[in-house]
Order: C-alpha cells, then structure tokens, then sequence
C-alpha cells in the first residue's frame, strides 16, 4: 500500500515537475523497478511458446518415424 | 537435435529481443514516448512476413520447373506463415497507430497497400481450395503467386514512396533508420529480426512437415 502511494505521487511530482521539454518516458515505472514484472510475463508467454513448439516438434518426428516404419 | 540449432538459436534471440526490448536505452521522443519498443516487435513481423513470400515465390517458380508437390507444399505452406505474420503485423501497427497517430487506421497508402496484399495473399489460399487436381493446383496457384509477389512489392515498398504517407520511411517521412534508428537501438533490432524470422521458417517447416505426411494418407 504504502509502495504503491509512493508511486501514485512519484508519477504525480514527474508529471508536475516534468516540464514541456522533456518527453515522457516509464521513469517513474523503471525507478519503481516494476518494468521486470512485465519482462517476466512476457518471456513467460514466450517460453510457453518456444516449448509448445518443441513439443509439436516431438510429436510430428514420432509421427514422421512410424510413417517410415510402416 | 542436431539439426536444431537454428531453433534455439531464434529462442535465444526472442529472449534477448524481450529483455533488451523492454530495457535497453531508447532515444526520448514526444508523442512516439516508450512505444518506440515497438519497432522490435511491429517492424519484424513485416520483414518476415516479405521474407516469408519471398520464399514462397521461389518454390513456386521451382515448381514450375520441376512439378515436385513436395515444393508447391512449401510455397503454399510459406504464404500461409507468411499471411499470419502479415495479420499480427496489421493488429500492431493499428495498435501503435491509435496511440501514436490517434487513429486505429487512416487512409495512408502504407496501411492499404498492406491491407489489399494481405486480400491478395487470402485470394491465393481460396484459388489453391478450388482447384481439385494436384498438379494443375500446383501450376495455377504458383503463377498467381509469383504475380502476387510483385504486385505486394509493389503495394508496400514502391507505392508509399511515390505518394505522401503518413508512415516512417515513406513520403516525406524519416525512416527509423535516418536518425531515429540510433546505436542502442540497432542492436536490438538487428536480432530482432533475425529472431522473427528464424520464427517464421520454424513455423514454416513444420507445416511443411504436416503437408507432406497429411498428402501420405492415402
């Protein structure tokens, strides 16, 4: 709770104080450190992925081997 | 596994690409902000989905000279991947759009020149359903494909530089490659890419794969 009051002002203070010269980038998120929480979910769903893959890759040999053995 | 290295390798550079995409240093823009990351993961799809018909092309001209359905399955396996990449491609770039240009689609000549390609491409896969006979589909469908390929070429790469568009590196607009495109970025971007597309012959292969054992079913 009191993480998340701190970032609400964190993000309230940069938005105040930011000026019109600077663009508005994740900052607040990056200090926060939070950015790795969408890393992690991400590669999450890409790891899933890549092992789907190599899964179907398993099944489609087998079925490629039992074809030639028939 | 021996001849799996290539797909860890595009595993590896996925998750290089997720991790120095989302963290890695990117130059500070107004309006573009943090979606700048985008160019690691919208931009990629379209090279792989032009990658991905060009190899469809080629198998289809191999065909031609051959008449080897292992080679039309390729080509038509390629177009289909291809076609996926170009519909994620789509999704993204509208995405981006709507929080960049404020719109999820304009009229830009970029964005219908990609959209009537992918009709093109969709047309393929009808014409290749309605042909009963093997090799006559093989034949019909790959001189369409080769003309489909050009006309594509012709929608998404020549066209936008003629006219005014709304996109980067058409009209009168910089590419990311000009300026905005900077050091820290290429590194990210370069893998990327090749990330992607590796992806893409993944998929391919085993389309293939399942084409050929499903045309063994007697």
């Amino acid at each position: 709770m009191k993480a998340f009051f701190f970032l609400l002002l964190n993000v309230l203070i940069s938005g105040l104080y930011a000026g019109d010269n600077d663009p508005d980038m994740a900052d607040a998120l990056r200090a926060d450190g939070k950015i790795w929480v969408v890393i992690i979910v991400a590669l999450l769903i890409l790891v899933g992925l890549f092992l789907y893959l190599f899964m179907l890759e398993r099944r489609l040999r087998k079925l490629e081997k039992d074809k030639k053995g028939s | 596994m021996k001849n799996s290295w290539w797909k860890i390798l595009c595993a590896l550079l996925l998750v290089y690409t997720f991790i120095a995409g989302f963290d890695g240093e990117v130059p500070a823009r107004f309006i573009l902000n943090e979606t700048i990351r985008n160019l690691y993961f919208h931009v990629p799809m379209w090279f792989t989905m032009i990658f991905l018909f060009g190899v469809s092309t080629v198998y289809s001209i191999l065909y031609l000279r051959s008449s080897d359905l292992q080679h039309d399955r390729i080509a038509s396996a390629a177009a289909n991947v291809g076609l996926v990449f170009g519909i994620l491609g789509t999704l993204t770039g509208s995405i981006w759009a709507k929080y960049t240009w404020g719109a999820w689609w304009t009229n830009d000549v970029k964005l219908n020149g990609a959209a009537v390609s992918i009709i093109i491409y969709i047309a393929y896969l009808i014409l290749r359903g309605s042909v009963e006979d093997e090799f006559k589909k093989g034949r019909v469908s790959a001189v369409y494909n080769i003309f489909a390929f050009v006309m594509m070429l012709v929608l998404v790469m020549v066209m936008p530089r003629i006219y005014d568009s709304l996109h980067p590196g058409n009209g009168g607009n910089p590419a990311f490659n000009q300026y905005d495109l900077d050091r820290n970025m290429r590194y990210v971007f370069y893998p990327a890419v090749a990330g992607w597309i590796l992806l893409g012959i993944w998929i391919l292969s085993l389309r293939t794969r399942i084409a050929k054992l499903e045309s063994q079913i007697p």
